[in-house]
């Protein structure tokens, strides 16, 4: 009834392929967008945008990254924190070496620098798939990690071992540090997100997002239409390690400030990262963002909201029920729906579409 | 559908056997595949001719997959060689053989589920699409005109096998038969010059059957694609094809015009066994 395609007809193939072909898409698009650009500053204070906001940007960015390799190549990893702790030492290395560049031109570049170490650790993935690749990049979590604490040069000699985020200004405002404010910090990641998953969405529905999706679907296939398997998989990881390097980063510059990168970046939050994917949907970019919010805004709700409504809960037990609440959820969704939050939304479009008539 | 005088097309077979004596397109010498102890194919020779519908048949078992497996190159003989155009090819990747024009659809569908039909066929042009990875992430200029190009193309074939009225649903749910066709659609779409079927027309009804051979009879005449066709229907084998070879235990035991094999004493004792 109200969300419908009827008398919208395509006259040309590009209005067909569009990334958003309804109005309606777009008009929502459009008012989401608004909403972040507008919306948060205005009505959000600074507790909400650093506890809520930037979290679930910097997750998003990261899911969207577990996504491109897990949803649409098929090859699971579970070296996501690590493939994120290189971007932010790699940062941080170049925020020492370079101090004078631009910090958000270096943060793109950190990025660049997972990506290499990610095809690295995707070289197996010709030979192996499923669970022995899983473990494999577990290799690599663990290889990295250990990187982390051991190599002391990455974290310049700090006695403490802890990566401290220099200050650093784009035309005078400081957008890392410990004078940042919050506002800059999420309009930086907001149009690092935003800008990035435009580049992602292009990405998935081309040509290479095609060859990703065939080598997931049958690979044997694949390879018969001229798809050379180990470039395709090596550049899913490396597309991929290069979104997971940006968002960590971005963890470190623009969330967290001052970290233990051994504790931050391991194997816990890589399964974080899987578990939004999986919770929002695989090989879907959307469903990156519905994991990402879930997941992310979820110990916020429990420890502030609920009391905010009269449920009197207190930090600890919060926590508790939010680790149990997030494990039956996982399974709920792995039985009911293993296409995830993404699938529930398409249904619910299609819903949309057909109301008040069942179908 | 009876295997006598008339194709589907109503032309008299032989008259259709005696235009295409062409140059041969691709040549198999002596090949012989083990896996092991196993011997999957011993000594096997034939040609395809370029522009005939060849093809192989042979109780099940007899090697016939085995043998598109050894010219797409999934398999690699261990004697004997493939001449494809005139060159020697040892050792051949499947994504060359793609390269060299060569499509294959499979026994049991292989197409890509979670994508549309549009997208599966769209996959079939990856190789004619060259812009790089910068202008793919922009998808706009140069990358959204390939697209469209592309795009064009693909929707000719959707016209050609008529299944406009799938193009955005997942191939996954389709029934079998609309499966079959978009994997011919995704073959077709690499225009290719040797086109390899294997069953394409396994568990199909009657109405079905007629419409896969009515499309593969205007693929042979319209685009000029060798096909090679590996079939279990006999009726359907002796229709389309202008030339059969007949494998049985990984050996050659009949090759000729359909009406020469249907003859041939070894080919009905495969069939039809023999009293001892």
């Amino acid at each position: 009834m109200f969300y419908r395609e009827a008398g919208q007809y395509k006259t040309s193939y590009s209005a067909d392929m569009a990334v958003f072909p309804i109005w309606q898409d777009r008009i929502g698009i459009a008012v989401i967008l608004a909403l972040a650009f507008i919306g948060v500053p205005l009505i959000g204070n600074d507790f909400f945008t650093t506890t809520v906001m930037i979290p679930f940007l910097v997750f998003s960015l990261a899911a969207i990254g577990l996504n491109i390799l897990t949803g649409y190549t098929g090859l699971i990893s579970l070296g996501t924190a690590a493939f994120m702790g290189v971007g932010a030492y790699a940062c941080y290395k170049m925020t020492t070496i370079f101090p004078n560049v631009n910090i958000i031109v270096l943060i793109l570049v950190s990025g660049l620098f997972s990506a290499a170490i990610g095809v690295l650790f995707g070289l197996p993935s010709l030979r192996i798939k499923g669970f022995y690749l899983a473990v494999a990049t577990l290799a690599a979590q663990f290889f990295l990690q250990w990187a982390f604490v051991r190599v002391p040069w990455l974290f310049n000699y700090n006695a403490s071992g802890a990566i401290e985020v220099p200050l650093r200004s784009v035309f005078g405002i400081p957008i890392t540090g410990a004078t940042a404010s919050p506002e800059t910090r999420y309009f930086v990641c907001l149009v690092l997100v935003v800008v990035l998953t435009w580049f992602a969405s292009n990405i998935v529905h081309g040509r290479l997002g095609r060859s990703w999706m065939a080598v997931r679907d049958m690979d044997i296939a694949a390879e018969l239409m001229g798809i050379k398997l180990l470039n395709a998989k090596l550049l899913a990881f490396a597309v991929s390690s290069f979104y997971c390097g940006v968002a960590g980063a971005m963890m470190i510059f623009l969330w967290y400030g001052t970290a233990e990168a051994a504790d931050v970046f391991s194997i816990r939050l890589s399964f974080t990262v899987l578990f939004m994917i999986i919770i929002g949907g695989l090989g879907s970019l959307i469903g990156s963002f519905f994991g990402a919010a879930f997941i992310a805004s979820l110990p916020t709700i429990m420890k502030f909201g609920l009391p905010a409504i009269g449920i009197p809960l207190s930090g600890a037990t919060a926590e508790h029920v939010t680790f149990m609440l997030l494990g039956a959820l996982i399974i709920l969704f792995l039985i009911v729906e293993p296409h995830g939050l993404a699938r529930l939304w398409q249904i619910g479009k299609q819903k949309l579409r057909t109301w008040p008539f069942p179908y | 559908m009876n295997a006598t005088a008339m194709n589907l097309t109503g032309e008299p077979i032989a008259a259709k056997a005696e235009t295409k004596k062409g140059e041969v397109l691709l040549a198999v010498e002596n090949i012989s595949l083990r896996f092991g102890g196993v011997k999957a194919i011993t000594d096997v020779s034939f040609d395809i001719r370029k522009g005939e519908v060849r093809a192989i048949i042979g109780p099940n078992g007899a090697g016939k997959t085995s043998m598109l497996n050894c010219i797409n190159g999934f398999y690699h003989p261990q004697e004997g060689q493939i001449t494809y155009k005139g060159v020697r090819r040892p050792r051949v990747k499947p994504h060359q053989a793609a390269a060299d024009g060569i499509a294959r659809t499979f026994q049991n569908v292989a197409l890509f589920k979670g994508m549309s039909t549009l997208d599966n066929i769209m996959t079939g042009r990856t190789l004619k699409m060259h812009r790089n990875f910068f202008w793919q992430a922009l998808r706009h200029g140069p990358a959204m005109t390939e697209e469209i190009e592309h795009r064009k193309k693909v929707e000719d074939i959707i016209d050609f096998l008529q299944i406009q009225h799938i193009r955005k649903l997942p191939v996954g749910k389709l029934p079998y038969g609309l499966q079959k066709r978009v994997e011919l659609g995704r073959a077709l779409a690499m225009e290719p010059e040797l086109l390899l079927l294997d069953e394409p027309m396994a568990g199909m009804n009657l109405e079905e059957k007629e419409d896969m051979c009515r499309f593969i009879l205007d693929v042979n005449s319209e685009f000029g694609t060798t096909i090679a066709l590996i079939e279990h229907d006999m009726g359907v084998v002796m229709d389309l094809s202008d030339r059969v070879v007949v494998l049985e235990y990984g050996r050659k035991i009949a090759d000729g015009t359909p009406a020469e094999v249907k003859a041939d004493q070894k080919v009905i004792d495969a069939y039809l066994g023999v009293a001892h």
